[in-house]
């Protein structure tokens, strides 16, 4: 039986974040106290299967979040198409289909806001690639909570409009190039 | 720790808005997901220019207030035929088994405006058993319904539920509304057998045996101890045999309760009474 985890580690990402993430999942050691729970901008209308893709190819579990279920470390978690993710102050999931965020359902405000509320400063926050706003708020309100924010390079990502929104929105947020967002996760303990 | 904004409250504030609310107005939000209603009441918040003492006050002191904030809170995000592969579902594996039945009553509980009710009345009448069945839809949200009653929808939208519905793919939708201007009604003969009502899911109790209870995307909305409540609930307004459908990403946790169903569709969460 898996503990609950004490501390999460949020990855949000859009358009141009995809090969990054698995980048960062592959450089993952094999056990790490932290959860990592990532929220991709996808179509739900295509029933894509990042999921059991990167579970078949990295031979490790990648779950979808499901609602009401404990967050346990060691975790790799999806948030599901079509409905926003969310994090109870109790240090479990729900999952809400009200309105887009940022255009976005998924949307990565979302997820941070209530994580960075459930977890304060065991938050940590990455905002990658990607062509909106989605994720600055949820950045800045993490910090606000005490967590740890880092935003990728806009020159090292494919669609800066995400990373730039979220550095002009928040002071002192740490910029992490390619090589530093991996070599943070390869070092996890 | 600062506040970000004035519409912004921690999850102390919150729980004395709910506890507020309870005591004026009898709605009672105790077994709310907490992060999801949060994020509702500071939506609320911020739109009426409130800060946590003007709600707070409102909601005191405003006749009316607690409804239209219970009204803003409650997610109405409905489509008709939403999810074709649901409905598919229910042709190939619940109306089948329905047939048998000579009369049949119906619950969408969490109908908000209507459209899956009226879904319902469409797929039941292609069936050919529309004539001896009834569907009730409820809602906590008396907004939400009056909408339902009407049956009127902007044209804009039918856009999206014609696409769900071509999916199934028999008839065409425009079969069953009439478009006048930028707006749709939906038609008598779908609208006759159908009652809308008010009813709380976390407060009220069973008001009638039905043989098909569908309450889609309502339970996430609530704790686990709630959700227990609901399907408790639902189990006993069921009669034997009768059907429950949940959301996709709705499943029975509760062990106890999942015993006394058989999973007919595990990816979509629908399920027959045995026991």
């Amino acid at each position: 039986m898996m503990d609950k985890a004490q501390h999460i580690i949020l990855i949000g990402g859009s358009a141009g974040s995809y090969n990054v993430i698995v980048e960062i999942i592959e450089a993952l050691p094999q056990t790490f106290h932290a959860a990592i729970i990532v929220v991709v901008h996808r179509n739900p209308k295509f029933r894509t299967k990042i999921e059991e893709t990167l579970s078949l190819k990295l031979k490790r579990p990648v779950a979808e979040a499901r609602d009401k279920e404990d967050i346990l470390e060691n975790n790799i978690y999806f948030a599901t198409p079509g409905y926003h993710l969310l994090i109870e102050p109790n240090q479990t999931f729900s999952l809400d289909i009200s309105e887009r965020v940022q255009f976005s359902r998924p949307s990565i405000d979302v997820l941070f806001e209530s994580a960075a509320d459930a977890y304060g400063q065991n938050c940590t926050a990455f905002l990658l690639s990607g062509a909106n706003k989605d994720g600055a708020q949820g950045i800045k309100h993490v910090r606000s909570q005490g967590g740890t924010t880092y935003v990728q390079s806009p020159t090292d990502a494919l669609i800066s409009v995400m990373p730039e929104s979220a550095i002009r929105l928040t002071d002192k947020v740490k910029v992490y190039n390619n090589e530093e967002i991996i070599s943070y996760f390869r070092n996890l303990k | 720790m600062a506040k970000l904004t004035t519409s912004y409250i921690d999850f102390r504030e919150l729980e004395d808005i709910i506890d507020i609310l309870q005591k004026t107005s009898g709605f009672d939000l105790t077994g709310y997901s907490k992060a999801s209603l949060k994020r509702r009441i500071q939506r609320v918040m911020s739109l009426e220019g409130m800060d946590v003492v003007d709600l707070k006050n409102a909601i005191i002191n405003i006749e009316g207030f607690p409804t239209f904030l219970i009204n803003e809170i409650t997610v109405n995000v409905t489509e008709m035929f939403r999810d074709p592969r649901y409905y598919a579902a229910l042709q190939t594996d619940v109306l089948p088994y329905l047939e048998t039945f000579p009369q049949l009553k119906f619950w969408s509980a969490g109908c908000s405006t209507g459209e899956e009710v009226y879904s319902l009345a469409i797929l039941l009448t292609e069936a050919g058993i529309y004539d001896r069945s009834f569907i009730y839809g409820t809602d906590i949200n008396s907004h939400a319904l009056e909408v339902a009653k009407k049956a009127i929808y902007p044209l804009k939208k039918i856009k999206q539920y014609t696409e769900n519905y071509n999916v199934l793919g028999t008839n065409s939708l425009s079969d069953y509304y009439s478009a006048m201007y930028e707006a749709s009604i939906v038609n008598q003969d779908i609208r006759k057998n159908i009652l809308f009502s008010q009813h709380n899911l976390a407060t009220d109790y069973i008001f009638n045996e039905f043989q098909f209870i569908s309450c889609r995307n309502v339970l996430i909305y609530f704790d686990l101890e709630l959700q227990n409540r609901v399907l408790a609930l639902f189990y006993e307004s069921l009669s034997k045999f009768g059907f429950l459908c949940l959301g996709t990403k709705e499943a029975i946790l509760s062990h106890d309760i999942m015993s006394k169903f058989k999973v007919i569709n595990r990816e979509l969460n629908i399920y027959q009474k045995i026991r």
